[in-house]
C-alpha cells in the first residue's frame, strides 16, 4: 500500500515514523531496562539517591567490586533452587502441549468435516468455554481436588491446563482442517479407506504447518498460566511463575529483589526465543482464527 | 462424516472438556449453596462452691471430625450470595433509602467488596479493549509504511509485550514505576513532587493497571490489522485516490471499513480476555485499590481460611457476567448460522 501510494508528504514521513520509534521504544525498552538492571544490586536498580546509578552500577562496583554482578542469578537458581521451577515448568508445558495437539487435531478434523448442526453447537460451547476466567474453574475443581488427593501433583495440572487449552485448540485447529481441501480426504475415502485411515495417511502429512502454530499457543498458555499453577501445585511442584510470585511474598529483605528481578529475566529468556524462531507462525496464527471470523 | 466416526474423533477433546470445565461448573454450583459448618456447641455444668453454672463452649474436636467427614459443609440455599461479600442485597437496600444523593449511594456501593471488583472489572474492560483496538490501528498503519527490511524486526519487537508472561510483563512495569524506579522518580522529578507515587491514590492505581493492559494487548490488535492492511484492494484505493479522495479518506472510508470485521474479532477476543484481568492486580499489589473479579475469588481460595462458597458464589456470578458479555456474540452467529442452513 505504502510504496503504491506515490510520494509520502515529509510531515506525514516524520510523523509515522516517530510514532513507531516511540512504539519501538514503550514496547522493548522495560525488556530491556530488567536485563540490564538484573546485573545490578538493589540499591542501584531501585535508586533511592539518583536513577542513573542503575546506569553506571555506582553501588554496585561498592558493593561488589565491578560494574555487573550475577548475585542475582546465584541467590535465584542455586539458593532458591529456582531451577526446580524450571523444570517443573518443562515437565508442565511439554506434556500440556504434546497432549492438547493429540486430542485438539482429532476433534478439530471431525469439527471441520461434519456439517450437521451439534458440530456447531459445540464450537460454540467451547467458545463459551474458552471465555470462563480461569480462576472461576479453579474454584470448581479445588475441593474436589483436595478430597481425592489429587492436589498438589504435576499431572493432574497438565490435564487441567490441556482442558482448559482444549476450546481454543479446537477452534485454531478447525479452522486449519477447514483450509486443507476436503477432496484429500474424500478421494481416500473412494478409494477404500475409513475415514481414521484417511485421516491417518492423506491429513497428517499436511497438517503441521497448522498442528506447530497451535503448539506455540498451547506452549504460551500453559508456560504463562498463573491461576491454575499457583493454585495447583504444591510448595516443591511449583512452575516458574508462582514460584516469581512466592519470591515476592517472602523477599523483604535488601538484595532479595534482585532474586525476583533475576527470576523474571530468566523466565523471559525462553519466550524471547521462541518469538526469534516463530514470528512467522505466531503472526500467522493470530490472524489465522480473524480471517475465519 | 458419518455420526459414529465423530463421535469417536471428539471423544478425548470432548471428555477432557466435560470434566474439567463442565463438571468444575456443576461444583462451583454446588459449593456456592453450602456453607462451612458451624461449630458444635457443647453445654458443660461448672459447679464450684458457690453453685452450679452452665457454660456453653466450642467442641473443637467434634468440629473438626464434623468438618472432616463432611467438607462440603451444610446446606445454605442462597445464603451465600446475598451476604454482605457478594450482592449484599440488605446493604444496597440500606443504602439506596439513607442516600443523600445517587453519587452518596454509589460510593457506598462501591465500599461493598463484590460492587468495588465489578467496578473495576468492568471499567478495565471497556477502557482497556477500545484503546487496545485504536492504538494498534495506529501501529499497524504507521509499520506499514516502514521500509520492508525494517518490518521484520519493528514486528519482533512489537510481539514481546504480548508473548511476555502477564505476571511478568507487570512485575517488569511495576518495578519501574516504583517510586524508586525509573519511571516513578522520573514522573517524581517531572510533576515536581518527592511524594508522588504511583501506588497510593486509588485513581492511579487504575490508570496504572489500565496503561499495562493496553500495552500488553495492543500488539495482537496490532497484528491483526497489520495483516489485514495486506489485503486492502489496490484498486480501490486507486480509484479513491483519482476521485481525490485525501489521505485521511483514503483511510476513513477504504481502509477502515476493510478492517472492520477485524475490529470486531478482536473486540471479542479482548471483551473475554480483559474481563478475566487476574494477573496485573497481583503483579502490581493493586489488590486493596482495584482488585477485579478474579483476585477476589483468588482471594478467598488463598487464605488460611479457604472459604469455598464464597469463591463458588462469586465464580458464578463471574461465569454470568461472560454470558452476558458474549450474549450479542453468541446471537449474532446464531443467526449467521441459520441463515446459512436455510
Amino acid at each position: 500500500m505504502s510504496s503504491a501510494t506515490g510520494k509520502t508528504p515529509r510531515g506525514l514521513f516524520l510523523l509515522s515514523t516517530g510514532f513507531v520509534l516511540l512504539w519501538i521504544v514503550i514496547a522493548s525498552f522495560p525488556f530491556l531496562w530488567t536485563l540490564w538492571g538484573s546485573f545490578k544490586v538493589q540499591g542501584d536498580f531501585f535508586s533511592k539517591a539518583d536513577w542513573r546509578y542503575a546506569l553506571w552500577g555506582t553501588r554496585t562496583i561498592v558493593e561488589t567490586g565491578g560494574p555487573f554482578t550475577g548475585a542475582g542469578y546465584h541467590g535465584a537458581w542455586v539458593q532458591e533452587e529456582f531451577w526446580r521451577a524450571a523444570l517443573n515448568t518443562g515437565i508442565v508445558v511439554v506434556f500440556t502441549v504434546i497432549i492438547s495437539l493429540t486430542l485438539g487435531t482429532l476433534g478439530g478434523y471431525a469439527l471441520a468435516r461434519s456439517g450437521y448442526r451439534y458440530a456447531f453447537w459445540l464450537l460454540m460451547i467451547a467458545l463459551v468455554f474458552r471465555a470462563m476466567p480461569h480462576i472461576t474453574l479453579v474454584s470448581g475443581y479445588l475441593l474436589p481436588f483436595f478430597e481425592w488427593n489429587l492436589w498438589g501433583h504435576l499431572p493432574t495440572s497438565i490435564i487441567v491446563l490441556v482442558a482448559i487449552n482444549q476450546p481454543f485448540t479446537l477452534w485454531m485447529l478447525h479452522s486449519f482442517f477447514l483450509n486443507i481441501p476436503k477432496d484429500l480426504d474424500e478421494s481416500a475415502k473412494v478409494d477404500g479407506c475409513t475415514q481414521f485411515q484417511a485421516f491417518r495417511h492423506v491429513i497428517i502429512p499436511v497438517m503441521w504447518p497448522g498442528v506447530i502454530t497451535t503448539g506455540l499457543f498451547s506452549f504460551l498458555l500453559a508456560y504463562n498460566d498463573f491461576a491454575v499453577t499457583s493454585m495447583l501445585l504444591s510448595e516443591q511442584n511449583r512452575t516458574m511463575v508462582p514460584a516469581i510470585a512466592g519470591f515476592l511474598g517472602s523477599t523483604f529483605e535488601e538484595g532479595n529483589v534482585m532474586f525476583a528481578v533475576a527470576a523474571v529475566v530468566s523466565a523471559t529468556v525462553p519466550l524471547f526465543l521462541l518469538v526469534l524462531f516463530f514470528q512467522r507462525q505466531i503472526v500467522s496464527g493470530l490472524t489465522a482464527g480473524a480471517v475465519k471470523g | 462424516m458419518k455420526h459414529k466416526t465423530f463421535f469417536w474423533f471428539i471423544l478425548p477433546s470432548l471428555a477432557a472438556m466435560i470434566v474439567f470445565i463442565a463438571m468444575p461448573l456443576v461444583s462451583v454450583v454446588v459449593q456456592s449453596l453450602h456453607v462451612e459448618h458451624e461449630q458444635v456447641m457443647v453445654v458443660t455444668e461448672n459447679c464450684g462452691p458457690f453453685g452450679c453454672e452452665e457454660q456453653t463452649s466450642v467442641d473443637a474436636e467434634a468440629t473438626a471430625k464434623l468438618r472432616e467427614e463432611k467438607p462440603l459443609g451444610r446446606f445454605n440455599g442462597l445464603g451465600t450470595y446475598f451476604d454482605r461479600g457478594h450482592l449484599a442485597t440488605a446493604e444496597v437496600a440500606t443504602a439506596w433509602s439513607e442516600r443523600a444523593s445517587l453519587g452518596d449511594f454509589f460510593k457506598r456501593l462501591y465500599n461493598l467488596p463484590l460492587y468495588k471488583a465489578i467496578a473495576f472489572t468492568l471499567t478495565y474492560t471497556f477502557v482497556v479493549t477500545p484503546l487496545v483496538i485504536i492504538l494498534g490501528l495506529a501501529i499497524a498503519l504507521g509499520v506499514n509504511r516502514v521500509t520492508p527490511a525494517l518490518k521484520g524486526p519493528t514486528i519482533f519487537v512489537s510481539l514481546l509485550p504480548m508473548i511476555v508472561t502477564p505476571l511478568i510483563g507487570s512485575l517488569i512495569l511495576f518495578w519501574m514505576i516504583d517510586a524508586q524506579g525509573i519511571i516513578g522518580k522520573s514522573l517524581q522529578f517531572l510533576f515536581d513532587d518527592p511524594e508522588l507515587s504511583l501506588k497510593a491514590s486509588p485513581t492511579l492505581t487504575w490508570i496504572t493497571l489500565i496503561i499495562y493492559g493496553i500495552w500488553h494487548s495492543a500488539p495482537f490488535a496490532f497484528v491483526v490489522f497489520y495483516a489485514g492492511l495486506q489485503s486492502v484492494s489496490h484498486e480501490t484505493l486507486e480509484a479513491a485516490r483519482i476521485d481525490g479522495a485525501s489521505r485521511w479518506q483514503q483511510v476513513r472510508y477504504v481502509v477502515i471499513p476493510h478492517l472492520m470485521p477485524l475490529a470486531i474479532f478482536i473486540a471479542l477476543i479482548q471483551l473475554m480476555d480483559n474481563f478475566r484481568v487476574f494477573e496485573p492486580v497481583i503483579g502490581f499489589s493493586a489488590e486493596a485499590n482495584a482488585p477485579s473479579l478474579s483476585y477476589i475469588i483468588y482471594n478467598d481460595l488463598k487464605g488460611d481460611v479457604i472459604r469455598f462458597n464464597s469463591a463458588a458464589a462469586t465464580s458464578l456470578l463471574t461465569v454470568v457476567g461472560v454470558i452476558i458479555l458474549l450474549a450479542p456474540v453468541l446471537v449474532r452467529t446464531w443467526r449467521d448460522f441459520n441463515r446459512k442452513v436455510v
